[in-house]
């Protein structure tokens, strides 16, 4: 039925033919719309990430002073740094979700206060240690550091923190102690990515002694000179520069000294991809990609990676007569 | 590009009037929402919000989504089978071709913006690393698919050999799925999940083809 008005001028009537035409186009054009939208929505879905979060706003350390920063230690890379935003949002912490931009989005709920850490085995003080105590123990050092993950990126980050070395000597391991045993907290409740058995639970990690005595060796609580993100490891984690990062365990809870080698997550995860050593090494490979480069995050090209990360001339004395390729 | 199996050689169609075809959107449709993941990433890519390591990213979401068109093209025939729908296989050969357009993308994601035509290194990943390996079997099995999708490509080999042709869908979406497991580092639910339903959508053609197979046999003896 045609539902013009009579008086139309002839000129506005549309012709039948076209009429119908029409309407067929606008349900077409409604149909081809709606295929479009399911298809790409579906799509969307399943393969797109929304855009990271913004940097959190992490407050200030809780302490009194703030560290006295030798300004470019000799160990500081003078490499331009990694934004805080990228550092903060970017990274591995299964704890929280297996994609890089998980644990800035599920840290949050991580409550780092109050926060013990229980030292035991082959030590003379064996003890249960305050975070809020341990922070006043020594003086806080800014490093800055370049951060290789064994997934052939890297970071050039400043941390904040204390040599292991003066913790180590503090708590006076005894003449048996060969290793130190990191341990990560275990409560899925507060780490969702706990639930899903993707590593062995707790996360464990762990040092040769004298590894943990290198000067280069440390303890942080802080980034670019505030307290550390929960997503960076919150309160405490483990930096050791020359190697991978997955070495550096996050949010202790445990440090023990022991006889063994300790069995550390990754190794036990996939012992032929990852060893106990993991030191940086672009001349052996991971078994499904190769070392020898690596992006840094926000360059273009790819660059060389060094042997020990570049800080060979201070820690490969640690490994004179040891194999190389068994030090992955 | 797809293993078809009614596609003989048909006679020209009816002239028709334009648009009215059965599900003439269809195919359109598919087409429009197949680049939205092309269109989010370029708005994400100018906006800083692919994150901090942007070409993996894109690398990754472009890996995922020729997978996830493979699995689709290769669903159709099953789906049709299955359930007698039509639907699917009249747009098998787009969704191939979206596979492949994904497919080749992302190789040349990792070809220019990931390895800047570094050739050893492109070689080496090739040879010795098996997860780089199967997915590059897997494209190259691809291409002469893509480039024989034409009709004329299928009056050129006769439907037959095509078919047979077109068969290397099933080696190379298998050997994508394969990539995708080998590839991540401890967390495989995601591919298995990709992978399970490809086993299931194999199982299915499998079955259906040696029933073919024995349903001749029988008539011919
Ligand atoms: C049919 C062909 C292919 C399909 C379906 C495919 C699919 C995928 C998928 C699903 C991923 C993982 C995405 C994620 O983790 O979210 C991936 C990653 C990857 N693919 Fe492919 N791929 C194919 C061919 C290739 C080829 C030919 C190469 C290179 C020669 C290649 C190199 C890579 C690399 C290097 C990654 C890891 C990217 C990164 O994390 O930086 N792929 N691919």
């Amino acid at each position: 039925m045609r539902r013009l008005p009579k008086d139309s001028p002839s000129s506005e009537i549309t012709p039948e033919p076209l009429f119908w035409r029409r309407r067929e186009f606008m349900k077409n054009a409604g149909l081809i719309g709606g295929t479009a939208l399911v298809t790409g929505g579906s799509l969307q879905w399943l393969v797109g990430k929304s855009p990271p979060p913004d940097a959190p706003d992490t407050p200030p350390l809780p302490i009194a002073q703030l560290p006295s920063v030798a300004q470019h230690g000799q160990y500081d890379t003078a490499e331009p740094l990694n934004s805080f935003k990228d550092v903060s949002t970017y990274n591995n912490y299964y704890e929280f979700g297996l994609d890089k931009g998980d644990p800035s989005d599920n840290a949050s709920g991580l409550r780092t206060r109050p926060w013990t850490i229980t030292v035991e085995g082959e030590v003379a003080n064996p003890q249960v240690i305050d975070i809020d105590t341990l922070l006043q123990w020594f003086p806080l050092e800014e490093r800055i550091y370049r951060m290789r993950c064994v997934e052939a990126w890297s970071m050039v980050v400043p941390w904040l923190g204390f040599q292991l070395s003066d913790l180590v000597k503090r708590l006076e391991p005894t003449a048996k102690a060969k290793f130190i045993e990191f341990t990560t907290l275990f409560d899925p409740k507060q780490m969702p990515g706990q639930r899903f058995p993707v590593l062995e639970w707790p996360y464990v990690e762990g040092l040769r002694l004298d590894e943990a005595l290198s000067p280069l060796t440390m303890m942080v609580v802080g980034l670019y000179g505030k307290m550390l993100p929960n997503q960076n490891g919150a309160p405490l984690r483990l930096v050791v520069p020359w190697k991978y990062g997955f070495k550096g365990i996050k949010s202790i809870v445990k440090i023990r000294f022991t006889e063994q080698q300790p069995r550390t997550s990754w190794a036990l995860a996939a012992p032929d991809e990852y060893g106990f050593y993991a030191n940086v090494n672009p001349a052996v490979d991971h078994p499904r990609w190769s070392q020898a480069t690596e992006r840094r995050i926000g360059e273009l090209q790819r660059r060389k990676t060094l042997p020990f990360n570049g800080y060979g001339e201070w820690v490969a004395d640690l490994y004179a007569g040891m194999d190389p390729r068994r030090l992955y | 590009m797809a293993v078809a199996t009614e596609a003989e050689p048909r006679p020209a169609p009816p002239a028709r009037r334009r648009g009215s075809a059965p599900y003439g959107w269809l195919k359109p449709g598919i087409l429009l929402g197949a680049f939205v993941p092309v269109a989010s990433m370029v708005q994400r890519a100018a906006s800083g919000g692919l994150g901090a390591n942007p070409i993996a990213e894109v690398e990754n979401e472009l890996g995922l989504a020729a997978l996830i068109f493979l699995v689709a093209a290769t669903a159709c025939t099953p789906f049709r089978r299955l359930f007698g729908w039509t639907w699917p296989v009249r747009i098998r050969r787009e969704l191939g071709l979206i596979a492949f357009f994904y497919a080749l993308t992302h190789f040349l994601t990792y070809l220019v913006l990931d390895q800047f035509f570094d050739w050893g290194a492109i070689a080496a990943d090739i040879l010795k690393r098996p997860f780089i390996t199967v997915g590059f079997t897997a494209l190259v099995l691809l291409t002469p698919l893509a480039i024989t999708s034409t009709n004329s490509w299928v009056k050129r080999l006769g439907f037959k050999r095509w078919q047979r042709l077109h068969w290397l869908l099933y080696p190379a979406v298998a050997l994508a799925a394969v990539h995708f497991i080998w590839r991540v580092k401890a967390d495989i639910r995601q591919p298995l999940t990709y992978a399970l339903i490809l086993a299931a959508l194999l199982a299915v053609r499998l079955v259906l083809y040696l029933r073919k197979r024995y349903a001749a046999g029988e008539t011919l003896s």
